[in-house]
C-alpha cells in the first residue's frame, strides 16, 4: 500500500499506509492522526482537512477543483501549497507523500 | 397580542401535498419532529404551497440531499435579490445587501475581508478573554435560588463576546442583543417588531451608531476589531450605508442567537440526559466531543433557504427555476443514515462534528470554531464550580422557524 507521511503542526511525523483510492484526508481520520477533522466526510465542502503539500510532491498531486479554491480562499491560514486532503486520491504514484498539518483547522 | 397557534392537523394523517412543516408555532411548541420525520419517510424532497406566511417552498430533509444543495451555489443561488437566506420572503425595498446573502464572485470577496477574526492567533487571543469574562459571569450568579438561565449566563455572555469582537462600547453591550432579537422576530411573534417599519427604525438607530463607531475607525490605523475590518477592507470599505447595515446584522445576528442558545440548550440537555452528565463529571475531557453534540442536538438555525438558478433533479422531483427551497438542518441532523442514533443526545461520539448546524460549502460558518470555543470554556468552568445547575421549569421557546431559540430557561443552583 502506498503511505503518507502526515506531520503534525508541532512537528510530529505520522507515516500511515493508505489504500489506493482513499483520499489523504481518510488516512487521517480513521487512523487517529491529529491535526485533520473531515467535518464534512470528504464533500470539499468545509475545508477541515487543508494540508501543505511538500513542494516536492506539488506537480504529482495536481491543481485543485474551483470548488476547492474558493473554500481554500477563506482559511487564513492557507498558503500557495495549500490543499484539501479530502480531494487528493491515493495512488501508486503518491507513495510516500508528505504532508504537513496547519496551527489549526476552521 | 399571542402568537398564533399551531395549525390544526396531524403530522401523520395530514394529506401530503397540504403539509406544511414550516409553521413557526411547531417550532416553538416542539411539534415539529413528527413532521420533519414523515418527510424523511415519505417524500425526502417535499414541495409544500399551504404555508400561510411564506408561500410556496420545497423542504429538502435529509442529510445527503441537503450536502448536494448546499455545495452547488451555482444552482442553489443565496442572493438576497431572490429573497436570501431565510424561507421568509422579506419586501423587496426592505432586502438588505449581506455576504451571507450573496454569491461569488462578491461573497468570496466580503468573506475574506472578516474571516481573520478567527484566524488560529487570533483565537488563542481571544481565548483570555472569554475565560476571565464566563468566571465572572459564573462567579456572580443567584445561589439557593431561582433564575432565568438565558438572561444571567446565554445572552451575557454572547453579547459581552460580540462587544469584544466589534470593540464595541461595553456599557451598551445590550443593545447588541436587542438588535439581534429585532432582526430576527417575526413581526407576528407578538414581541417588539410589530411590523417592518418598526423594524426599519430599529435597524436606523442601529446604523447611526455603528456608523459613528466607523467613522473613528476608519481614520485610525487597521486594528483587529470587525469594525475595524469592514472600514478598512478592500472589499469593504466603499459599501453602501444598506451593505453596512446588512452586514452588521449578519455579524450581530450570526454570533449571537446562535451561540446564546446552544448555551441554553446545552445546560437543558444535560439535566434531561442525567446519565450524559453523570459521564462528563466522570470525565471533563469529554467536553470537546460534547460540544458539537450540543450544537447538533440543538441546531440553532432550523434552516438556510436557497433559490433555484436552473431547473434542478433533486431526489427524484424536479425543482424549477426561481423555486423556494429550504435546507431543514433539524431535520438532516435527525436523519438516522447519516447519524447513528440521532434522536439520543451522546457526548461521546465518534464523529460529533458530522452535523449540519453550521451549513456546508461556501457559506459555511465563520465562527463554528469560535462558538465552540466558548461553549467549551464555559462547560470547563461550570464543571470546576458547580455540582448540578438544576432545570426547575419548563423552557419558554421562541415563535420562529428560523431561529431554534430558547426565551426562558429557570434554574436553581444550590446555596
Ligand atoms: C453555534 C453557533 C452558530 C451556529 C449554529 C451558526 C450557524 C451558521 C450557519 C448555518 C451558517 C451558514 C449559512 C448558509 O449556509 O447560508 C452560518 C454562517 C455565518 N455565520 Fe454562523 N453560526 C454560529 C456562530 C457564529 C458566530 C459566533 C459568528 C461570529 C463571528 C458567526 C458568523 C457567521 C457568518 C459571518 C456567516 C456567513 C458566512 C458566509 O456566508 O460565507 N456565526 N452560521
Ligand atoms: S473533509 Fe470537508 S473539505 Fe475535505
Amino acid at each position: 500500500m502506498p503511505s503518507v507521511t502526515y506531520i503534525e503542526h508541532n512537528g510530529t511525523e505520522y507515516r500511515i499506509e493508505v489504500e489506493d483510492g482513499l483520499s489523504v484526508m481518510r488516512g487521517a481520520v480513521d487512523n487517529g492522526v491529529p491535526g485533520i477533522d473531515g467535518d464534512c466526510g470528504g464533500e470539499c465542502a468545509c475545508a477541515t482537512c487543508h494540508v501543505y503539500v511538500d513542494e516536492a510532491w506539488l506537480a504529482k498531486t495536481g491543481t485543485p477543483s474551483e470548488q476547492e479554491a474558493s473554500m481554500l480562499s477563506f482559511a487564513a491560514t492557507a498558503q500557495p501549497n495549500s490543499r484539501l486532503s479530502c480531494q487528493i486520491a491515493m495512488t501508486a504514484e503518491l507513495d510516500g507523500l508528505v504532508v504537513r498539518m496547519p496551527e489549526a483547522q476552521h | 397580542m399571542n402568537a398564533p397557534v399551531a395549525p390544526a392537523g396531524d403530522a401523520w394523517t395530514t394529506p401530503l401535498d397540504q403539509l406544511d412543516p414550516s409553521h413557526p408555532a411547531l417550532f416553538q411548541t416542539q411539534t415539529h419532529w413528527p413532521y420533519f420525520e414523515r418527510l424523511r419517510r415519505e417524500a425526502p424532497v417535499h414541495h409544500s404551497t399551504s404555508s400561510p406566511f411564506f408561500g410556496p417552498y420545497w423542504s429538502v430533509v435529509k442529510y445527503k440531499d441537503i450536502m448536494q444543495v448546499e455545495v452547488n451555489h451555482k444552482v442553489f443561488s443565496s442572493d438576497s435579490s431572490f429573497g436570501g437566506i431565510s424561507i421568509r420572503d422579506r419586501p423587496k425595498d426592505l432586502r438588505l445587501p449581506m455576504f451571507i446573502a450573496m454569491d461569488p464572485p462578491q461573497h468570496d470577496e466580503q468573506r475574506k475581508v472578516v474571516q481573520p477574526i478567527v484566524a488560529p492567533a487570533n483565537l488563542a487571543k481571544l481565548e483570555g478573554i472569554i475565560r476571565e469574562r464566563v468566571c465572572r459571569i459564573l462567579d456572580g450568579l443567584p445561589r439557593g435560588e431561582e433564575f432565568n438561565w438565558v438572561e444571567h449566563v446565554s445572552i451575557e455572555l454572547t453579547v459581552q463576546m460580540l462587544a469584544t469582537l466589534f470593540d464595541f462600547p461595553f456599557e451598551d453591550r445590550r443593545k447588541l442583543s436587542f438588535w439581534s432579537d429585532c432582526a430576527t422576530m417575526p413581526v407576528e411573534a407578538g414581541g417588539y417588531v410589530t411590523s417592518e417599519e418598526k423594524r426599519e427604525e430599529v435597524f436606523a438607530e442601529l446604523l447611526a451608531y455603528f456608523t459613528g463607531l466607523w467613522n473613528q475607525r476608519v481614520n485610525a490605523e487597521p486594528r483587529p476589531d470587525l469594525v475595524s475590518m469592514l472600514a478598512h477592507g478592500e472589499a469593504t470599505r466603499n459599501m453602501s450605508p444598506r451593505e453596512f447595515l446588512g452586514n452588521l446584522i449578519l455579524l450581530i445576528v450570526g454570533g449571537n442567537d446562535t451561540t446564546r442558545n446552544s448555551i441554553s440548550g446545552g445546560l437543558l440537555f444535560l439535566n434531561q440526559n442525567p446519565g450524559e452528565y453523570a459521564k462528563l463529571r466522570a470525565n471533563p475531557a469529554l467536553i470537546e466531543s460534547m460540544v458539537p453534540e450540543i450544537i447538533r442536538y440543538q441546531t440553532p438555525l432550523a434552516h438556510m433557504r436557497r433559490t433555484a438558478l436552473t431547473d434542478f433533479e433533486l431526489g427524484g422531483q424536479r425543482i424549477r427555476a426561481g423555486d423556494k427551497v429550504v435546507m431543514w438542518y433539524v431535520s438532516g441532523n435527525r436523519d438516522p443514515e447519516a447519524i447513528e442514533e440521532p434522536e439520543r443526545f451522546i457526548i461521546d461520539r465518534k464523529r460529533p462534528r458530522q452535523h449540519l448546524s453550521f451549513g456546508f460549502g461556501i457559506h459555511r460558518c465563520v465562527g463554528n470554531r469560535l462558538a465552540e470555543l466558548q461553549l467549551k470554556i464555559l462547560w470547563e468552568e461550570i464543571l470546576r464550580r458547580f455540582e448540578r445547575i438544576e432545570v426547575v421549569g419548563e423552557p419558554r421557546r421562541v415563535f420562529s422557524s428560523f431561529v431554534n431559540g430558547i426565551a426562558e430557561l429557570p434554574v436553581r443552583i444550590a446555596a
